[in-house]
């Protein structure tokens, strides 16, 4: 029996997939090490674990959690719409509107999501009057993302080759109907992926809404711990509690990336 | 076809590519251009097909002449049928969709016309049974029968081959020539640019010789291929006739 075999699998493999089994046993090891590496320290500070303090919190972590998803999804929606307005903009033959989309894009990517949240609520938005926290979040959570996506999409639809766009040009489709039928199709495949992986980033920067006092998941998380003094049993499920929104999401991804895959 | 075309020029950043090109043909209904890498050929073809305007000169097809504006030669290229070297097809979309798209999307035909008029061209090319497949799905000699399928059916004035079979094996290639020659047979007219001598002799009328963007020799195919008068035409078909 070779013991090899068990342990280990080139990859990429092209010869059919290891039986279930062998996978399991090697992801069970892997989760072993994992445990013993994060059991270890525990051991060391003899911490005792109190569950109870914080179970009765639950109800805040439930809200709050509820609250991160809104705020995520408001932000995924109105940052793809700012995303793919500054892509298309970098295409415009108008240059105010290619470089006012530039100068956006490269300010916002240079900048920490930390300063630009502090600028607009402390700045910006007490010089427009907006008082709702909420609103500002989103708001600035979706400029943040939107110019990320904007070269999510940039880069997807430059990657249509210029082969494709000559075909379209010989058969003498224009240049709006280029775009309908031939390069949005293939850029919203190519692009899924990427635009997934920006969603589950979302999810994870709308924790720094807490600063300005959101009551988002960590928010109601820190306010736990500061009531209870319990900071692992506060924490860990705030962690789980995001792994639960963007595991799936990242599962998803690579189910899409194995399903669109053709030559161009 | 009657082509005429009078001093074309163009030049890419500063290289000449075409310089002063002057052919005038009545009634031939195909042209063949030959010649070493680089002389001009599928520049020139480009330039007939309106995907490239010259930088002076007039082009014109059966009388009509060719304005080198976008919105003529939009029209200019729906009246003309392309086939590239490779790279034709949309890989999204299936060989029947391929061919449904600019029938509907181009010449306002209803889906279910386009659709009739796509399936009867496929099973012409007896592609029949590949209608639903993707061009990744296609050999090389299926995808560039699809391509001529798509720019058959849209029953263009002028066909245009760019190097049709130069990506392809022996044995596609035949299959691919064999189906230009159907379509001689039928009468359409076409330009072809081409290294396949002994099948540019069979089937064309009227050969031009292109090198360094001018047209150093052009005629009768029968003509040119037996007897050609400059030297530099000697030397390129002596090299390509070798092996």
């Amino acid at each position: 029996m070779q013991w090899s075999r068990l342990f280990v699998a080139p990859v990429p493999s092209n010869r059919t997939p290891l039986p279930l089994w062998i996978r399991a046993l090697n992801f069970c090891i892997a989760g072993l090490l994992i445990s013993l590496l994060f059991y270890l320290p525990f051991q060391r500070l003899a911490y005792h674990l109190r569950w109870d303090s914080v179970y009765k919190y639950r109800e805040m972590f439930l809200l709050g959690w509820l609250t991160t998803i809104s705020i995520s999804v408001s932000a995924l929606v109105l940052s793809t719409t700012i995303g793919l307005a500054a892509a298309l903009a970098q295409r415009s033959s108008w240059l105010t509107l290619r470089y006012l989309s530039k100068i956006y894009v490269e300010l916002v990517r240079g900048t920490p999501l930390l300063v630009q949240i502090l600028i607009f609520f402390y700045v910006i938005a007490d010089a427009f009057g907006v008082s709702n926290r909420y609103v500002v979040g989103v708001l600035t959570l979706s400029i943040f993302s939107g110019a990320y996506i904007s070269e999510i999409i940039r880069a997807g639809i430059e990657s249509i080759g210029q082969s494709q766009l000559e075909s379209a040009r010989a058969i003498g489709l224009t240049r709006s109907q280029t775009y309908r039928y031939v390069i949005f199709p293939q850029a919203l495949r190519q692009t899924l992926p990427p635009l997934a992986g920006q969603f589950v980033s979302l999810i994870k920067d709308s924790s720094l809404l807490s600063i300005i006092s959101i009551s988002e998941f960590t928010w109601n998380a820190q306010t736990v711990n500061s009531r209870t003094f319990s900071t692992l049993e506060s924490y860990i499920p705030l962690a789980a509690g995001y792994l639960i929104l963007t595991l799936p999401i990242s599962l998803w991804t690579r189910h899409l990336e194995r399903k669109h895959r053709f030559e161009t | 076809m009657q082509l005429s075309l009078q001093n074309l020029s163009k030049r890419f950043n500063g290289q000449l590519a075409l310089e002063s090109i002057s052919l005038a043909l009545e009634k031939v209904h195909t042209l063949v251009l030959i010649g070493p890498s680089g002389g001009g050929k599928s520049t020139l073809l480009r330039i007939i097909a309106g995907l490239e305007y010259p930088d002076s000169g007039d082009l014109a097809i059966n009388g009509e002449r060719v304005l080198f504006d976008e919105p003529n030669l939009l029209q200019h290229r729906r009246t003309i049928g392309t086939v590239f070297q490779a790279f034709n097809l949309f890989p999204h979309l299936t060989a029947l969709q391929n061919i449904t798209l600019p029938l509907e999307k181009v010449h306002n035909h209803s889906p279910q016309e386009a659709e009739q008029i796509a399936r009867d061209l496929l099973t012409r090319f007896r592609l029949a049974q590949h209608a639903d497949k993707r061009s990744a799905e296609l050999s090389g000699g299926q995808r560039q029968r699809v391509a001529i399928a798509r720019a058959v059916s849209i029953k263009p004035r002028l066909l245009l081959f760019d190097e049709p079979t130069s990506a392809l094996d022996p044995e596609m290639t035949a299959d691919i020539l064999d189906l230009i020659k159907e379509l001689r047979e039928e009468g359409r007219d076409f330009v072809l640019v081409t290294h396949e001598m002994g099948f540019a002799r069979q089937i064309a009328e009227h050969v031009a010789v292109l090198s360094d963007g001018r047209i150093i020799e052009s005629g009768q195919v029968q003509q040119v291929f037996e007897n050609p008068a400059q030297a530099a035409t000697r030397q390129f078909l002596a090299k390509v006739l070798k092996y």
